[in-house]
């Protein structure tokens, strides 16, 4: 008894530590390679979740859908919308300083929250989207949640293969040097505005990918568990303790940061009934605490960034095959 | 038509507490050259020292008031000398990130001492009082008073002082300043006490409209930089029409579309003078 406890909650921390891997991931992409400051993590996450919750859900006469299509095409819808969204806030903002974009993202989570609250006809307002499938439902018990750790865990490496191939192409590079000097790319002739708005929009795909994954993961989303702050806070977080920039920072911070969460929750948990809600407060004040000591002794993070080497020569065209 | 007035009357109270926060965003935008996300929160950090004041050492509202907005200038110098004066030679970008922390260290701070339900200052509701069919509460008098007093008190400093002069050279060429010999740090220091102060009025006169919660202030976040960003970055004058803008739209948009959807007001009209003339109303800076 005792083991499979153990068992199912080791597959129950794997499975969100691998979707906040994912998120942490996205941002990466948007801070760690070009240095945009994305504030509504939450949003791009919530409207993955609620897509792909509505287009693989069964009918339902509460809300719009559900189409009960195929987990994959919710995947894939989830990373469009999300995209599109990203593509929206990216137009506008993104020809500025990143402190624009980094206001404009807490308008669209505070909107995209808003919209999930009240646009009943679509989202079921705050009574949620309950019985969102799993693939591999119909197994039953553990077998079923592993099956679905085994998926994420699938994602998470295709995202971190993707991000990989990206940081070593001159794509990247560019990024990179859009984050160092601006005026510079803009000077040799490099359309700043596409690379910046390409790395946004990628980055909140995978945010949608991610939020996709939790949908089915938890089998009901509701507007409550999309807090635009914290949602957002703790992938920062889980980003700059790894080491922004780094990839496998980005999915080593994941998981350190998740576990410290979850465990500091169930020793809180213990505590008397009406010191929970201090007890949780206190959690994520020392949650920003530790995000202050990290940039002020360690900035680049456990991991911290190592660019590739720069190719001359042809040698590293031999090394690459 | 009187419901027109009665509107206009909403949205200039808004506009009022939205200003005293978009000015100290302006005058940080200016001086540090970054995007403060603690702002709302320490709006809500004054809102609750004021209550202290009143309901743990029942004082009157306006020594309540006093204790407030000094509390929060000094907690806002404070968290520039431990953190943000560290973090200033990196990059502002960092400090926008290390102020996103803070914000949540305040609110979790306030949670942990007032806990998370809504609180008000006094017992009894007041009457509004009608005026031609026109309702009209007492604390509007407080709140759009005190924020004129403030501003009028700004105007002066900004103008007349040697500080007040050395702050908006600093903010139109920092480096200028610097070789000309004015002491940069003491000017920062200056600068958190304005925006401490006028960010704790701002919540003080928020929770007296409505009531206090751990999150009233980071609710009117995106209103505040949208009215700084309006304005023009860098221009307090700026900062108080487009606060006044912002806030009036909001209350009209009732009209139109859910109450819910206010912030989204706020944010489209950030996002329409960001396309259409991203320098603001008065010429600001863009970052």
């Amino acid at each position: 008894m005792e083991f499979s406890g153990l068992i199912s909650y080791l597959v129950f921390f794997l499975s969100m530590a691998g979707i906040y891997g994912i998120l942490a991931l996205g941002l990466n992409m948007q801070w760690g390679y070009t240095g945009q400051i994305n504030i509504g993590v939450a949003a791009f996450f919530a409207v993955g979740a609620y897509t792909a919750a509505i287009v693989t859900t069964s009918p339902s006469p509460d809300y719009l859908g559900g189409f009960g299509l195929p987990f994959v095409v919710g995947l894939v819808l989830a990373m469009l919308v999300a995209g599109v969204l990203a593509l929206f806030v990216g137009l506008v903002t993104l020809k500025l300083r990143s402190d624009y974009l980094a206001i404009a993202t807490i308008g669209i989570a505070e909107i995209v929250r808003l919209f999930l609250k009240n646009e009943d006809w679509l989202t079921n307002g705050v009574r949620g989207i309950p019985a969102i499938p799993r693939p591999f439902g119909n197994l039953g018990g553990v077998d079923d949640s592993v099956a679905f750790l085994l998926i994420v865990l699938l994602m998470v490496a295709g995202v971190y293969w993707t991000m990989q191939r990206m940081f070593r192409s001159p794509w990247a590079r560019v990024l990179r040097a859009i984050r160092a000097d601006e005026d510079a790319v803009m000077a040799s002739g490099k359309n700043v505005l596409r690379f910046r708005t390409e790395a946004f929009v990628i980055g909140s795909m995978f945010m949608g990918l991610g939020g996709a994954l939790y949908a089915h993961f938890t089998g009901f989303i509701s507007p409550e568990a999309f807090d635009p702050m914290f949602g957002t806070f703790v992938v920062w977080v889980m980003l700059i303790a790894g080491g922004s920039g780094n990839n496998r920072g980005a999915l080593l911070g994941a998981v350190v940061i998740w576990a410290v969460w979850t465990m500091t929750e169930s020793l809180t948990s213990m505590l008397p009934g009406d010191l929970v809600t201090q007890a949780s407060a206190l959690r994520v004040f020392l949650i920003g605490l530790l995000l202050e000591i990290i940039l002020l002794t360690r900035p680049q993070g456990m991991l911290r960034e190592r660019p590739p080497r720069p190719i001359d020569d042809g040698a590293g065209e031999r090394q690459a095959r | 038509m009187v419901h027109f007035v009665q509107i206009l009357l909403y949205g200039i109270v808004l506009g009022s507490v939205i200003a005293l926060g978009a000015i100290g965003v302006s005058l940080i935008f200016g001086i540090l050259r970054f995007a403060h996300f603690a702002h709302g929160d320490l709006m809500t950090l004054g809102a609750y020292l004021a209550l202290a004041g009143v309901s743990g050492l029942s004082l009157p509202m306006f020594f309540a008031f006093l204790i407030g907005i000094a509390g929060t200038a000094a907690i806002s110098v404070g968290i520039d000398r431990v953190l943000y004066r560290q973090l200033r030679r990196v990059s502002p970008i960092i400090l926008l990130i290390s102020s996103l922390g803070v914000a949540l260290m305040v609110r979790s701070s306030i949670q942990m001492i007032w806990g998370p339900d809504n609180k008000i200052y006094s017992g009894g509701v007041t009457m509004p009082w009608v005026v031609e069919g026109i309702r009209i509460k007492p604390e509007w008098i407080y709140i759009v008073g005190g924020a004129v007093v403030l501003m009028v008190l700004l105007h002066l400093f900004l103008q007349r002082t040697r500080l007040g002069k050395a702050m908006r050279a600093m903010s139109d060429n920092a480096d200028l300043a610097r070789v000309s010999g004015i002491d940069t740090e003491k000017v920062i220091i200056w600068t958190w006490i304005i925006a401490g102060v006028l960010a704790a009025a701002a919540g003080i006169f928020l929770g007296l409209d409505t009531r206090l919660h751990p999150i009233m202030g980071w609710k009117l976040l995106l209103p505040v930089f949208a009215a700084a960003i309006f304005g023009g970055i860098g221009k307090p004058y700026g900062a108080i029409a487009g606060a006044l803008v912002i806030g009036i739209a909001q209350e009209f948009s009732t009209l139109f579309i859910s109450p819910a959807y206010k912030p989204a007001v706020a944010f489209g009209l950030m996002v329409a003078i960001l396309v259409w003339r991203p320098t603001g109303l008065f010429s600001g800076k863009v970052l």
